[in-house]
């Protein structure tokens, strides 16, 4: 079995969130997702995905803002991953 | 008054929400060519060799030159040279005046060649696009760099082309740190013809395309400082006398484009509550490039900076 992994950032916290950015990884090697490769999202929520059997294992989580940084933004904030496990070709 | 061409309040507004200005087909055909025949295009090495000494190849046979940064960007091309003609377009030195002011010091360039697959069969380099990332290292500045990119002919989605995020130059980021992010909703992927260039918030999220055509796509990078605080170098005559702050949320009716209107679009990446600070930094970067410290749209300044709300004495 080889893990694939999905990873959507979403609009807020909540998992039914809409979908902003989103990657990819095939650890069965039968894709290769790469930067660039799509326009639109494999999936309009995060539900959406919970849907079509992806398992979710980590959620960013939500953290207070630093006084005197409350307006300094950096990566995107609202990071889930999910996988999938399947079967590699032998 | 200058005689230039400058940009006035719309597309600074433009440059200030989305962090790039695109101008297509700029550059006359001669001398896209002389540039193409300076930087070798029609020689480039031959596959089979390994992408690193093909790109040493590439390099060392390109006519354009070595130069220190620091160097004024005025003195860093021959007289004559393709990239000396192209910097001394008018609608280029009005733009770069525009953003960088006068004088600006060249910091470095780099010939950005993107090879078709043959190149990479039988080689140990993978032949994938580039990972997502904003250029140098974490910039906290209030003022920012110019990039140009030069695209001297014309460039097909199957060749790639230079994958850009709009609206993501105000974020602080550490270079490929982001190189997670493969797909960013309202990405943008320069398809474009022949003398396009692409002016850059050196802060902006990009990356190369994969080139699945059958050749080489090839694009001319310029980096520049500015040499004075980037403070009203543009066509202020352009700005409106008197802005006023228009009707927020209850709006019965749509409103004219202004410079407010501009820095208030969103872009389709937006985070729901993140986007609100994108609005409120780009506030502060039009109140530099404005020089009107209290220049504020749809009240997010106005309402935090209330002076009944500080600290009594």
């Amino acid at each position: 079995m080889r893990q694939k992994v999905l990873v959507l950032y979403l609009a807020n916290s909540a998992l039914d969130a809409p979908t902003v950015a989103w990657a990819v990884y095939d650890g069965t090697g039968e894709t290769r997702p790469m930067a660039g490769d799509a326009d639109t999202p494999p999936y309009r929520t995060g539900v959406d995905a919970l849907k079509d059997g992806w398992r979710l294992f980590q959620a960013a989580q939500i953290l207070p803002h630093s006084r005197g940084d409350e307006f300094d933004l950096a990566y995107l904030k609202y990071e889930f991953f999910f996988e999938k496990l399947a079967e590699a070709a032998a | 008054m200058s005689a230039l061409p400058l940009l006035g309040a719309p597309d600074m507004a433009r440059f200030v929400a989305r962090g790039f200005l695109r101008f297509d087909a700029v550059v006359p055909a001669e001398i896209n060519d002389q540039f193409l025949e300076e930087a070798g295009a029609g020689s480039y090495p031959e596959p089979g060799h390994g992408m690193l000494r093909t790109y040493m190849e590439l390099l060392a046979g390109a006519q354009i030159p070595e130069v220190a940064p620091g160097t004024p960007l005025a003195a860093a091309y021959p007289q004559g040279s393709a990239v000396e003609r192209l910097l001394a377009l008018p609608l280029v030195q009005g733009a770069m005046r525009s953003l960088v002011g006068p004088d600006p010091a060249f910091d470095h360039h780099f010939l950005h060649v993107t090879f078709p697959p043959t190149y990479y069969e039988g080689g140990s380099s993978e032949h994938v696009s580039q990972h997502t990332h904003q250029d140098s290292t974490i910039d906290p500045s209030e003022g920012f760099d110019l990039q140009i990119m030069y695209y001297p002919h014309k460039v097909t989605r199957e060749m790639g082309g230079t994958r850009f995020i709009p609206g993501t130059h105000l974020r602080r980021v550490s270079e490929v740190a982001l190189g997670r992010y493969q797909n960013i909703a309202g990405q943008q992927h320069m398809v474009c013809e022949a003398g396009t260039l692409l002016f850059l918030h050196n802060g902006i999220w990009h990356g190369g395309g994969v080139n699945h055509s059958d050749r080489t796509r090839t694009m001319f990078k310029i980096r520049m400082n500015p040499s004075v605080p980037q403070v009203r170098q543009w066509d202020i005559a352009t700005l409106p006398d008197a802005p006023a702050q228009r009707p927020i949320f209850f709006v019965k009716t749509s409103q004219p484009e202004t410079v407010e209107s501009i820095l208030m679009t969103p872009e389709p990446w937006f985070e729901q509550d993140t986007g609100r600070l994108e609005f409120v930094n780009r506030i502060k970067l039009w109140r530099r490039l404005a020089g009107d410290p209290a220049f504020d749209a749809d009240y997010w300044a106005t309402r935090l900076e209330n002076p009944a709300r500080r600290p009594s004495a």
